[in-house]
């Protein structure tokens, strides 16, 4: 019963959900909207569960001295100051909040997000070693594909390399592209049809 | 003489500026229809008419059409939008955002370069009305539901012992070893379901690999960790992984930490995953799902301390940086194929079929669709969908 509950559920609202795709009459787009706000008070609970297990670990990991456990502390206190600030405090523009947001939080992403250029580099290097046909291959495309992208290739070939790179990525790039999107389409619908049926059941967790 | 002759010109130029000024207004369109569009929620109606003869050919001076509506065939008539000299013979114009069930009459002005007027009759009345089935997108019924038929078919097939040839996919044969090596070494396994929510299939798919992956875990007793991004997903990786060990007999060793919430922020989720890696030294890494700029970061990170990585995603984008990074990628559909691909059980090993078949109609539909297209056949507008 445990599972069979939430398989009915999970199959009636399917078919519902997959019928309203096709309704545009505003009935289908209200229930719909509908269906999206319970979504969303369900998740305000599951926040609570994800906060819960957050401290719950931060405070395992403080109390067993574990490996950097110091960064636990620093986790837990900047979610209680950000907390606290957010909910006692005002959220608008230059507030102590805002500033929490735009002068921490958003230049620590931004850091994180620069390591991509150092971690892109390192894997064309690896990508691009010509070890074997198709990495020559992959080399070759991939240097026509730099000089088609700056003003230097061009003036170096005559603005040979700007439209062989239009056509690597226009014809060959594109039909591997629609290629893999037409095996994950089918994919995704196999696997919604899976569930939708109760053929996959282990997303439902728990015993019967 | 003279005054005779001065007579003459003046009757000729009046002849000539006659025949150059005096201009007929532009002539109307043959055809102007305004209809409820079709399979919307009523909110647009549809204004067809076909170009003035004068605007193109003719006098050929047509410099503005004017689109007027009222809610009254003799009421107050408002401008709608304005048009230059059509390029096509038959305008179509959506009238979008209008409130159903009203009744709205139209008429078209237009303007010639000597700014001659000509208005049309008011056509009406006629009202958005919402529809209870959008007709644009008959085909994606029409191919959603030849789908079904062949996944139940294939179900069908295996329920009756069929036995379904499965092609090799490497990524999901290195598991084994994977989890084999980690045992060896006495170091976790980390098992990552990327950015995605649950209402991402791909998520899903993870999640159906997470729970076969986790009884195999269960079963050498390697420890586990598995960092979420969603707490919505967390609450769901929790029990896959707790009913996994279950299944396996070895309910003792589930560890509720081993599935814990880190963040729902991009890049903190990734700074912490990098951590946990750079601390732990996971011998395997496992990412499997919906990903996003984090995923080179991820990859890398656990390339440099020497996991052997498995990843697999449909995000088109991030399957070059994991190619590039891990030692096997499932690439698009192997991800939705990799749950029965490790369980093996008939049923869903029939699912797995269908996306065979689906992708041999696929095939044949682009062959003829190269062909009848080559020849002037527009087969591509009948599988076009109109939003």
């Amino acid at each position: 019963m445990k599972r069979t509950g939430p398989l009915v559920v999970c199959f009636i609202f399917a078919i519902i959900m997959m019928v309203q795709a096709f309704v545009p009459h505003p009935f289908s787009e209200d229930f719909l909207q509908l269906s999206n706000n319970h979504l969303m008070v369900m998740s305000t609970f599951a926040l609570a569960i994800g906060i819960s297990t957050f401290v719950h670990l931060h405070l395992t990991k403080i109390r067993k001295n574990g490996e950097g456990w110091y960064f636990s502390i620093v986790a837990l206190v900047g979610m209680v100051v950000t907390a606290t600030v957010g909910i006692f405090g005002k959220t608008e523009a230059g507030t102590l909040y805002d500033k929490i947001f735009f002068y921490i939080q958003n230049p620590m992403q931004s850091a994180m997000f620069s390591l991509l250029a150092f971690f892109m580099a390192s894997a064309a290097y690896r990508a691009f070693r010509a070890r074997s046909f198709e990495a020559t291959l992959l080399l070759l495309a991939a240097i026509i594909v730099m000089l088609g992208r700056v003003p230097i290739g061009d003036l170096m070939t005559g603005g040979a390399t700007s439209k062989i790179t239009e056509f690597l990525f226009s014809v060959p790039n594109m039909a591997a592209k629609r290629a893999i999107m037409l095996g994950v389409s089918l994919g995704v619908i196999a696997t919604s049809l899976k569930i939708i049926f109760g053929i996959e059941r282990s997303w439902l967790g728990g015993t019967d | 003489m003279k005054a005779t002759l001065i007579a003459l010109l003046t009757v000729f130029f009046c002849a000539v500026a006659g025949t150059v000024y005096a201009d007929a207004p532009p002539k109307l369109p043959e055809k102007f229809i305004a209809e409820d569009f079709p399979g919307d929620k009523g909110e647009k109606i549809r204004i067809m008419w076909a170009k003035s003869s004068d605007d193109g050919a003719g006098e050929n001076d047509v410099k503005t059409y004017y689109l007027f509506r009222s809610t009254a065939k003799d009421g107050n008539y408002e401008i709608v939008e304005e048009f230059t000299p059509l390029t096509e013979d038959v305008k179509v114009y959506e009238d979008k955002n209008l409130p159903g069930n009203i009744n709205y009459y139209y008429q078209l002005k237009i303007v010639d370069a000597q700014n001659n007027i000509s208005f049309s009759e008011k056509i009406g009345p006629v009202a958005a009305n919402p529809e209870w089935f959008n007709v644009n997108r008959n085909m994606i019924l029409i191919g959603m539901l030849l789908y079904i038929a062949i996944v139940l078919v294939c179900i069908l097939l295996a329920k009756r012992g069929k036995d379904f040839f499965v092609r090799k996919i490497a990524g999901l044969d290195a598991v084994d070893e994977a989890i084999g090596r980690a045992t060896e070494m006495g170091k976790p396994i980390l098992y990552v379901t990327g950015l995605g929510g649950l209402g991402d299939i791909a998520t899903l798919a993870s999640i159906n690999i997470l729970g076969r992956l986790a009884k195999k875990i269960a079963e050498y007793e390697t420890p586990l960790i598995v960092p979420a991004y969603d707490y919505f997903v967390m609450m769901v990786q929790k029990e896959v992984v707790k009913e996994a060990y279950m299944e396996a007999g070895r309910p003792d060793s589930y560890k509720d930490d081993s599935v814990f919430f880190l963040s729902d922020s991009q890049f903190a989720y990734a700074a912490a995953v990098d951590g946990i890696m750079v601390r732990e030294k996971p011998a395997a890494n496992f990412y499997l799902g919906t990903f996003f700029a984090e995923s080179l970061i991820l990859a890398e990170t656990g390339a440099s301390t020497g996991a052997i990585q498995i990843a697999g995603t449909d995000a088109l984008a991030q399957i070059p940086f994991f190619i590039t990074a891990c030692d096997y990628t499932l690439i698009g559909e192997e991800l939705y194929a990799a749950s029965a691909y490790l369980s093996r059980e008939p049923l869903v090993m029939g699912t797995l079929k269908s996306q065979d078949w689906g992708k041999l109609i696929l095939m044949i539909l682009i062959i003829i669709g190269i062909a009848l297209v080559s020849f002037g056949i527009p087969f591509d507008e009948f599988f076009r969908v109109i939003e």
